[in-house]
């Protein structure tokens, strides 16, 4: 169970990556998370010390490569039954404040 | 029926209908009664309704006695708040998707469904199967049957202790890093996470979709068998589902009594400081049994094993950070009102999402974003490789690896949840079999002097599945770890 953290690990700008999660954080909870992930990342970093030269990327644990199938139309979801779930629906559309000025 | 109607498990609650000595509705009615009892004691469940199980259960004693004979006609099972089910609430544990109800059936729903099945219950999780412990649900911590003060693991912690209490035969679950089978060992329930390909993820809340699957938690490897038999094989919903047959190996499983012929590998990797002593002895007793039982032990090397946890909690949240992205309060869940779209989305995310998953879901992002993504999300898939050579390596010398499922038994509730990276750590001998795509049970082992159990891991090469059923239910015919209940 290796868990020495390295002494120079990264320091991300929280507020920032939030920002492009899409994530308002409160003060409190952008100091806890500073904490935490400073914590993470240092521990994350370990995989730093090892050498992965001439390592081929793994993204995909089954090996295959593309799963074909004929394109034949069926039947999807019913209108009513996806916005069944939404926030605000008018007229048989997802309802958003205005992007238009 | 001489022995309380909820003590039956998947298979025995099945033979039990066949030959009509209970009804569906007799026994989904004593599993709510006692779901009612205890709840207010374990939390394991995040909805049940007495109306619509009846109901359900009532058309399973109708279609049989019309003369339906589908093998699971009326066995009620519980499902992961995870798994859409048709007309039920869906919440992944998340305030986000407080009064979603679900418009489809997952897949495994479907073929549950298709093969008799009542939905009994719905079972709490860590929000989108984040956490170790079910301490980050939006809905409470579920606490273990064997001491209330304890967790009973996660993500899957519901199911769990929802089978060990007796609430269910068995319970749908999933595993991102170990959410199936760590609290199936916190819990003393067999736990099965087959292959990366084998179950359609269809319908399952997606969470880091190179890692999700599906598989029971169950009182037998017989059952989690069974239940797996029904859920597994191709899906054109899901492309990374294999064409390969899934065969009936349950005959098999059912008849397994012995390990004569097997090479069972041994990692050293996984005795290692760290361990629990109570533990590690549980698990080389278990190791011995099998060796009794006819296996022969080798030893094998996982030497970049100690690298699985960094490498997960690198892979996972940017998996997570992309599949939570639709978590906008625009199609379906929590929104937050707002003037403004940008402004929506941010207090939508802020304040629907719990602590873990915020934690995750920036983690991610940043191992994502420009300039960080070689030095930390390549890496770690380069990282992936090199935990998946170690396995093939490892199977080439042994059919199948035994360990530990967990390098403690249950810890307490409130123990771990201010120190994310200690909480990370009790994955760390789940989290590659994940990793490499593998298949892996945890069957009860054992308990610690306190009184807890923990689980043997018995982990099999990609689609062998029906090999490491065999050696747990031959474990499990040897011994009777399975069949002890918690008091409560």
């Amino acid at each position: 169970m290796a868990m020495k953290f390295s002494e120079n690990a990264d320091r991300m700008d929280v507020r920032y990556v939030a920002g492009l999660a899409r994530m308002a954080l409160s003060d409190k909870e952008e100091t806890q998370l500073q904490g935490q992930l400073d914590d993470i990342l240092a521990f994350v970093g370990e995989l730093k010390k090892l050498d992965v030269s001439g390592v081929a990327p793994t993204d995909d644990a089954s090996g295959t490569l593309n799963a074909w199938r004929e394109d034949e139309p069926a039947t999807g979801l019913a209108r009513e039954a996806a916005l069944a779930n939404a926030p605000l629906a008018r007229h048989g559309q997802f309802v958003v404040p205005k992007v238009i000025e | 029926m001489s022995a309380d109607l909820f003590d039956l498990g998947f298979l025995e609650a099945a033979d039990a209908l066949a030959k009509k000595a209970v009804s569906s509705e007799e026994l989904t009615s004593a599993l709510l009664d006692r779901s009612e009892k205890l709840e207010p004691a374990l939390n394991s469940l995040t909805w049940f309704s007495r109306e619509a199980a009846r109901a359900e259960a009532r058309a399973a004693d109708a279609a049989r006695a019309a003369g339906d004979k589908r093998p699971f006609l009326g066995v009620p099972i519980a499902i992961k708040d995870l798994l859409n089910v048709k007309g039920q609430p869906c919440t992944a544990g998340s305030n986000i998707l407080k009064g979603y109800v679900a418009p489809y059936d997952a897949t495994v729903i479907a073929r549950l469904r298709a093969a008799g099945c009542v939905f009994v219950s719905r079972t709490n999780t860590d929000e989108f199967a984040m956490g170790g412990s079910t301490e980050t649900s939006a809905y409470g911590t579920t606490r273990n049957p064997w001491d209330v003060s304890r967790v009973p693991g996660g993500s899957s912690g519901g199911s769990a202790a929802a089978v060990a209490a007796r609430l269910a035969p068995a319970a749908l679950a999933s595993d991102t890093g170990g959410s199936i089978r760590q609290p199936a060992a916190f819990c003393g329930v067999t736990g099965f996470k087959p292959t990366y390909g084998r179950v359609s993820r269809y319908g399952c809340t997606a969470f880091a979709s190179s890692l999700d699957q599906v598989g029971p938690i169950a009182r037998s490897v017989e059952d989690a068998a069974a239940v797996y038999q029904v859920i597994a094989g191709l899906d054109p919903h899901d492309s990374t589902t294999s064409p390969r047959p899934v065969g009936d190996g349950l005959p098999e499983v059912r008849a397994a009594k012995d390990l004569k012929g097997l090479k069972l590998g041994l990692p050293k990797e996984y005795f290692v400081e760290g361990l629990d002593p109570e533990v590690e002895k549980l698990t080389r007793a278990a190791v011995e049994q099998c060796r009794a039982l006819g296996a022969e032990i080798v030893d094998v090397d996982l030497p970049h094993s100690q690298y699985g946890i960094a490498c997960y909690y690198i892979l996972a949240p940017a998996e997570a950070s992309a599949n939570l992205a639709r978590y906008d309060g625009v199609r379906y869940g929590f929104r937050a009102e707002s003037e403004d779209l940008l402004e929506m989305y941010e207090k939508t995310r802020a304040q629907g999402f719990g602590a873990e998953v915020k934690r995750r879901v920036i983690l991610g992002t940043y191992v994502l974003s420009s300039g960080f993504h070689d030095a930390y999300y390549l890496r770690a898939q380069k990282v992936r490789t090199l935990i998946r050579g170690d396995f093939e390596k490892a199977f080439a010398r042994c059919d199948a690896i035994l360990g530990p499922v967990t390098p403690t038994a249950a810890f307490r509730v409130g123990e771990k949840s201010a120190d994310p990276v200690q909480m990370y750590l009790g994955d760390i001998f789940t989290v590659n079999v994940n990793l490499a795509g593998i298949c892996g049970l945890s069957v009860p082992c054992g308990f610690t002097p306190n009184g807890l159990p923990a689980g043997l891991h018995v982990v099999g090469p990609a689609f062998e599945e029906a090999r490491i059923l065999k050696i747990g239910a031959a474990y499990q015919h040897a011994t009777d770890w399975h069949r002890k209940h918690p008091k409560i």
